[in-house]
């Protein structure tokens, strides 16, 4: 490229000092060593758009409509208000491409997109946006569609953007962790791919997430930042074995396992005896892990584990902050049968969230507006103590069905009862 | 016809592919088999299968936005010194996972010497997750890449080390949307005056409908301005949150001098001792200044450090300040409590002190 071209670019300079790997070096790699001088163009325009940001805080970046044929999402269609300036880089569009569940690639993989990227885009990529995606970050309009197919043939499909169902997340879970209790890949899987459709083709009030955690330490943020979160648990006692818990008290100390084990049990249901066992109420346990974390090699989750779902977290707009809410307790997933169950009850939120939320209204907002009850009378699910904090303060409601409400839930309980056996 | 188009290929719709297939072999071989796993140092996990097969992670922190050398130059480090296989985390580190003990020095090596920070397990702060900023964003009030890069520079020990009492996640976004999501510690763009209108462009870019549903507090009605259809914003309503400008860019809410970044602390997901929480607010008026954003850095320290000294072990900052109480946080910090810090959102009173529990 003609060196007198290169845009300056004082203030990013300073982001390449200091130990941090910094992506302006990156770049600028980009801009000065790749052996395509379309690459060196469009990485120089680039560097010379955010310096012109840097200068003047303010981003120049502005949507439109961009899709592969075929779709009616996946793109961030980025076009530039200063192209004239910065005209190599005036078409910068991402495709979000949904990963591997659990993230998980070999190095040829990752060879191989980068080859493909090189030759259509900008050679900038991210593993992964906050949603989940592959960020393939810089293509012209035309290069979108030539990239795409490149990848797809090979078995990448994009993920979704827009008011659709979005690619969804999974932890590490089974794979390397031992406190997993599901097959997060699989749940995830079932979920996101029985929606493939309405990831690609927007027409939901608004974005749909799947979120799935192998356990309660939720390393996914599935409660605060997903419409349908998947939690491992288990019912049964957990594993206890108290040889490593003597080991334990003989490493740390009986104080340490008093101070950060015995009294941080939330519902106070742990205690040490007098030769150095634990004794744990495990009817009070709430599974909120934190002596399995502390403890990892005595203490181990049960054996009758299943999933917890809780339903509508988001971030702020437009109501304000929303954690998922508990609609199931405890369900098992073992069989197809209680997959299909699980995928019924997606199926289910979906179709009364697209017919009964507001435009740009998330899942949560929409069961804010309307009621948790008249939400789970949407969707066919039974009350149950474990959904609410404590039950209702306020004095201020009909109860004309009460008589029914109650032979109902004496109904349930003893239906439960008999499946027990 | 011989000069007729071909159909476009039409897109084979796979979705999501299975994981399992690129997962380290011993992975594969003991999936749902663990026992447990230990943290032999910093950047390194040893995972111990029922079996008795081990699989050691190497944890390493990069500039997140890969240019193509950089990301063969870690496939180049997975084949020569590890398995070939990689797992990206939620917060865009990368792992690499070997079988081999031996393996693990000299990964460490390749990884550091190729300038990647090997780090960022347990008690840590972790890499922050962040958002596309000035780079690719439509709505962005600052940059995200540049504020991690400066603030990363700063915190790269305790990214190396684990000498916080529990783990620190970081989040950074460029909005009030929070695509960064709940952390810890979070330094989010704070708009603070009313949209600047472009009239001359609502009506050919707005559908004004939408733009006023969209507003939280209804401060935006339709309006004729200079004989075009517009909307107007009752300034005095208005809470500066920016969702106007998503809709309709004519609403201009970035501010180069007014936008201001704010802190917010004791976002936590886990379920682990108490339920998960929010992030609550305790510093603003911060100035959006690249390209370091040294003022912001300063009061990340600040708060890193007093929780650093004073919170007890597997405390995370929510549970820290859940046990000293607030008005002590903003004693230890050294940071002003203002009006500004009492919620009056829906729900407020929830986060009102209604009884005599006051620490002195």
């Amino acid at each position: 490229m003609d060196k007198s071209k290169i845009h300056p670019t004082p203030m990013l300079d300073v982001l390449e000092e200091g130990p941090w790997p910094s992506f302006i070096s990156g770049f600028k790699r980009m801009r000065d060593d790749h052996p395509d001088q379309r690459i060196n163009e469009m990485a120089n325009s680039l560097l010379g758009q955010l310096e012109h940001s840097y200068e003047t805080r303010k981003g120049y970046w502005k949507g439109g409509t961009v899709s592969v044929f075929g779709y009616g999402g996946g793109i961030i269609p980025r076009f530039s208000e200063v192209g004239k300036a910065f005209p190599e880089s005036k078409e910068f569009h991402t495709l979000r491409v949904q990963p591997p569940a659990g993230n998980y690639y070999t190095t040829d993989m990752l060879n191989q997109l980068a080859d493909s990227w090189e030759k259509y885009g900008s050679g900038m990529v991210t593993f992964h946006g906050q949603t989940g995606n592959i960020m393939f970050i810089g293509a012209t309009t035309d290069a979108t569609q030539h990239f795409f197919d490149e990848i797809n043939e090979y078995g990448w499909d994009l993920g979704g953007a827009g008011p659709c169902v979005r690619t969804a997340m999974c932890c590490v879970g089974s794979a390397r962790c031992e406190q997993s209790c599901a097959n997060e890949m699989a749940i995830h899987r079932h979920l996101v791919n029985t929606f493939t459709d309405d990831v690609h083709r927007p027409a939901l009030p608004y974005k749909f997430k799947f979120k799935v955690s192998g356990c309660p330490n939720d390393c996914v943020n599935s409660i605060e930042r997903s419409d349908f979160a998947v939690i491992g648990t288990w019912r049964d006692d957990m594993k206890v074995d108290q040889s490593e818990v003597k080991e334990f008290v003989k490493a740390k100390g009986r104080q340490y396992i008093i101070d950060n084990v015995i009294t941080r049990c939330p519902s106070n249901c742990m205690s040490l005896t007098d030769s150095d066992e634990l004794e744990i109420d495990n009817k009070n346990c709430v599974r909120c892990m934190h002596c399995l974390n502390v403890m990892p090699k005595a203490l181990s989750p049960g054996d009758d584990k299943g999933i917890t779902l809780l339903i509508g977290g988001k971030r702020t707009l437009k109501i304000g902050d929303l954690m998922g809410t508990v609609i199931v307790p405890f369900m098992k997933l073992d069989t197809a049968e209680d997959y299909e169950r699980l995928v019924e009850i997606a199926s289910e939120t979906i179709d009364f969230f697209a017919e009964n939320a507001l435009e740009h209204e998330r899942t949560g907002e929409m069961i804010e507006r309307i009621g948790l009850v008249n939400f789970l009378e949407g969707i066919g699910i039974d009350v149950d103590p474990n959904m609410v904090n404590h039950p209702r303060q306020s004095s201020y409601i009909r109860m004309d069905g009460w008589d029914e409400e109650a032979e109902a839930w004496f109904a349930r309980k003893a239906e439960e009862k008999a499946a027990a056996g | 016809m011989s000069d007729k188009k071909a159909p476009p290929r039409m897109p084979i719709e796979s979705g999501c592919p299975d994981g399992f297939q690129y997962m380290h072999p011993v992975m594969r071989k003991n999936y749902g088999q663990w026992k447990y796993h230990d943290h032999p140092r910093p950047g390194v996990l040893r995972h111990v299968a029922h079996s008795g097969d081990e699989i050691w992670t190497v944890k390493a922190g990069t500039q997140r936005i890969l240019d193509v050398f950089t990301l063969r130059k870690l496939t180049e480090i997975g084949d020569k010194f590890a398995d070939g296989y990689v797992r990206f985390t939620i917060r865009s580190n990368i792992e690499y996972m070997v079988a081999d003990k031996s393996k693990v020095e000299p990964l460490i090596k390749a990884l550091e010497d190729a300038g990647f920070v090997v780090g960022g397990t347990a008690n840590s702060v972790a890499m922050i997750s962040h958002t596309q900023g000035w780079l690719h964003c439509d709505i962005p009030g600052t940059d995200a890449s540049g504020v991690v890069k400066a603030m990363m520079d700063e915190l790269i020990d305790e990214f190396k080390n684990c000498n916080m009492p529990n783990r620190v996640h970081m989040t950074t976004s460029c909005c009030q949307i929070n695509c960064g999501g709940q952390g810890d510690i979070a330094i989010n763009v704070q708009h603070t005056k009313p949209p600047k209108i472009n009239h001359d462009l609502v009506s050919n870019v707005c559908e004004r409908p939408s733009v006023v549903a969209r507003c939280p507090v209804a401060a935006i009605r339709p309006a004729q301005v200079n004989g075009k259809p517009s909307l107007e914003v009752d300034e005095k309503k208005c809470i500066c949150c920016g969702a106007c400008f998503p809709p309709c860019p004519p609403m201009q809410i970035n501010d180069p001098e007014h936008s201001k970044l704010a802190i917010w602390v004791g976002g936590n997901h886990s379920n682990a001792r108490g339920k998960p929480t929010f992030q609550k607010l305790v510093a603003a008026g911060i100035p959006n200044n690249p390209p370091r954003w040294p003022e912001a850095t300063a009061i990340v320290k600040q708060i890193l450090k007093a929780y650093r000294e004073d919170a007890r072990d597997w405390e995370r900052i929510n549970d820290w300040i859940e046990r000293i109480g607030w008005p002590r946080f903003f004693e230890k910090t050294g940071l002003p409590f203002t009006k500004y810090h009492i919620d009056n959102w829906r729900g407020a009173r929830n986060s009102l002190n209604a009884s005599t529990h006051i620490r002195f």
